[in-house]
């Protein structure tokens, strides 16, 4: 079975070809383009018009790079949510388009549960995780539990990816912020006290952007503030996750999201999950941001557990929680 | 203290059992975690025991069930206390009757609400932070508590018991409502107020 998956769910789009074999996802192709905005955050018109004008492209590109003709694919999966409006739309019309003019089945999944199913499905032994998913958007730590992926703590405000651009844009970094805010706190020297926000297995980053603000207006260096941001998120994020496990009574943790890719963060949990004899998992970086493979490989999963969607209910979800799946492909 | 009397390994703490003064007791000792810098280590370990310890104390004396406490070693993040053998309610909660599920969820609401109207914010209600015994729940684990009288963090408190209740205990999925009955009997102030901070508190979350 080879599945095309589109990802649209925010700034990126992308489209992934994949297959499975013996339970394990093999990627043949994973193409990506990203909005970047000329300043500020994501437009979701710009957003969406971006996506429109490289879909065709993006979509002719990633069968071509996987090796096989368009007869080849047995199904067509997009993001049904969550995301912004526009950018769902995008991808659910080219994917109903081609759904249609291939006449093979469509199937809509949930973007949160598609980063943690392609860590399980690309890394082997990575079985039952605790997934700490951080990007622009989303914070979540989810786990599987009594059939459904439950969502043990996330952000009460804004994701940490989010906390990091906002910051990054006030001291005039481009969009996304997060790789050059890594650089500058790995210059950091000084610790400057912020909030550490934890409520249960929750956690809140509004008030630590304020005092951040609040820093740099005050003239501090800009790479102490970095550095204390990072160490402050981070530390609250592997807690957090660190908690989601001992509640769970689960011994895996899987990274996924554009903000995975940091290696502090990696390092942390890395850390956190040595210490009490849990495996560390975190795909490529190209499988841990928003892509179409990751949406390629759940339509896949979905559709041979029995799931089946029309075409006229293939409409999309931006309210879309990860713990509304039914997850029938698990036990 | 030795390996051998570790009986629980938490995220922050391992829960040693050991004798006090002819007691038997449990030692909570915070561990150091080498992810995180000390700076934040430090202050983290030290501000959690002296909340936990000040905030039990004072629960007790408004009548919430907790363990006594012997014992505060600050530096070293250790607290002694009684060792409660019953069980936990994570443990214990879906196998009950319904009957018996709607008694114990309003004990807890009431127990809550007698915290709350003494402006004690627990920060960690779950079903496995609290212990069933001879009848009375239990409450442990007040590391993350603070003291404060907003409705909004009251809400947020209640908040995190209704995400755990839906996580752990998804299949009775009325726990939270049966919470709320008791916590409705027992506030002083108006019940409702914080009912509708939680539902707002939901909203403001992802997607919702």
């Amino acid at each position: 079975m080879i599945c095309l998956g589109i990802e649209g769910t925010a700034h990126s789009i992308g489209v992934g070809v994949v297959k499975e074999t013996g339970g394990k996802c093999k990627v043949f192709s994973n193409v990506i383009k990203i909005y970047r905005p000329e300043k500020g955050g994501i437009h979701p018109r710009e957003a969406a018009n971006h996506h429109a004008t490289y879909l065709a492209d993006l979509i002719r590109d990633s069968v071509k790079k996987a090796r096989v003709d368009f007869p080849d694919i047995d199904i067509v999966s997009f993001s049904r949510g969550p995301g912004l409006g526009p950018c769902l739309r995008t991808a659910a019309t080219a994917a109903r388009a081609l759904s249609l003019s291939l006449d093979k089945p469509i199937i809509g999944v949930n973007h949160c549960v598609a980063h943690l199913e392609i860590g399980r499905g690309i890394l082997s032994d990575c079985k039952d995780p605790v997934l700490l998913y951080t990007s622009g958007a989303n914070t979540q730590v989810i786990a599987f539990a009594e059939g459904r992926y439950r969502v043990f703590g996330e952000t009460l405000d804004i994701g940490i990816g989010n906390c990091i651009d906002k910051f990054g844009r006030t001291i005039g970094l481009d969009f996304p912020c997060g790789p050059k805010l890594e650089e500058l706190a790995s210059k950091g020297e000084r610790y400057l006290d912020l909030p550490y926000s934890i409520k249960g297995m929750d956690v809140a980053f509004s008030g630590l952007l304020t005092a951040a603000e609040q820093y740099y207006r005050n003239g501090e260096r800009v790479e102490d503030i970095c550095y204390s941001i990072q160490e402050t998120t981070f530390a609250a994020l592997t807690e957090v996750t660190e908690r989601a496990m001992a509640h769970t009574e689960k011994d895996e943790v899987l990274l996924g999201g554009g903000v995975a890719s940091n290696k502090r963060l990696q390092d942390m949990v890395q850390t956190m999950a040595r210490e009490r004899d849990a495996r560390f998992f975190v795909p490529s970086t190209d499988l841990c941001i928003d892509n179409g493979a990751m949406i390629a490989w759940l339509g896949l999963l979905m559709y041979n557990s029995g799931i089946r969607m029309k075409v006229e209910d293939s409409f999309i979800d931006q309210r879309f929680r990860t713990d509304m799946v039914d997850v029938t492909w698990r036990d | 203290m030795t390996e051998k009397t570790i009986i629980y390994r938490g995220a922050e703490a391992e829960i040693h059992l050991a004798n006090y003064m002819d007691h038997r007791v449990v030692q909570k000792k915070r561990i150091q975690k080498s992810y995180r810098i000390k700076n934040i280590d430090e202050r983290l370990i030290a501000s959690r025991t002296r909340e936990e310890v000040k905030l039990m104390t004072e629960a007790r004396l408004h009548g919430v069930s907790v363990p006594i406490i012997y014992d505060v070693d600050q530096e070293n993040g250790v607290i002694t206390m009684e060792y409660l053998q019953g069980k936990r309610i994570k443990d214990i909660l879906n196998g009950l009757s319904e009957k018996e599920r709607i008694r114990i969820c309003n004990k807890i609401g009431e127990s809550i609400a007698r915290f709350h109207n003494n402006d004690i914010i627990h920060g960690d209600i779950t079903t496995s932070n609290m212990i069933l015994l001879d009848d009375r729940v239990h409450f442990i684990d007040f590391g993350l508590g603070e003291k404060n009288s907003e409705i909004e963090t009251k809400g947020v408190d209640l908040h995190v018991l209704m995400e755990a209740l839906e996580s752990t205990h998804s299949l009775y999925a009325d726990c939270f409502d049966y919470v709320l009955d008791g916590y409705k009997r027992e506030l002083k102030e108006d019940a409702n107020l914080v009912i509708k901070k939680i539902e707002e508190i939901v909203k403001r979350g992802r997607y919702r």
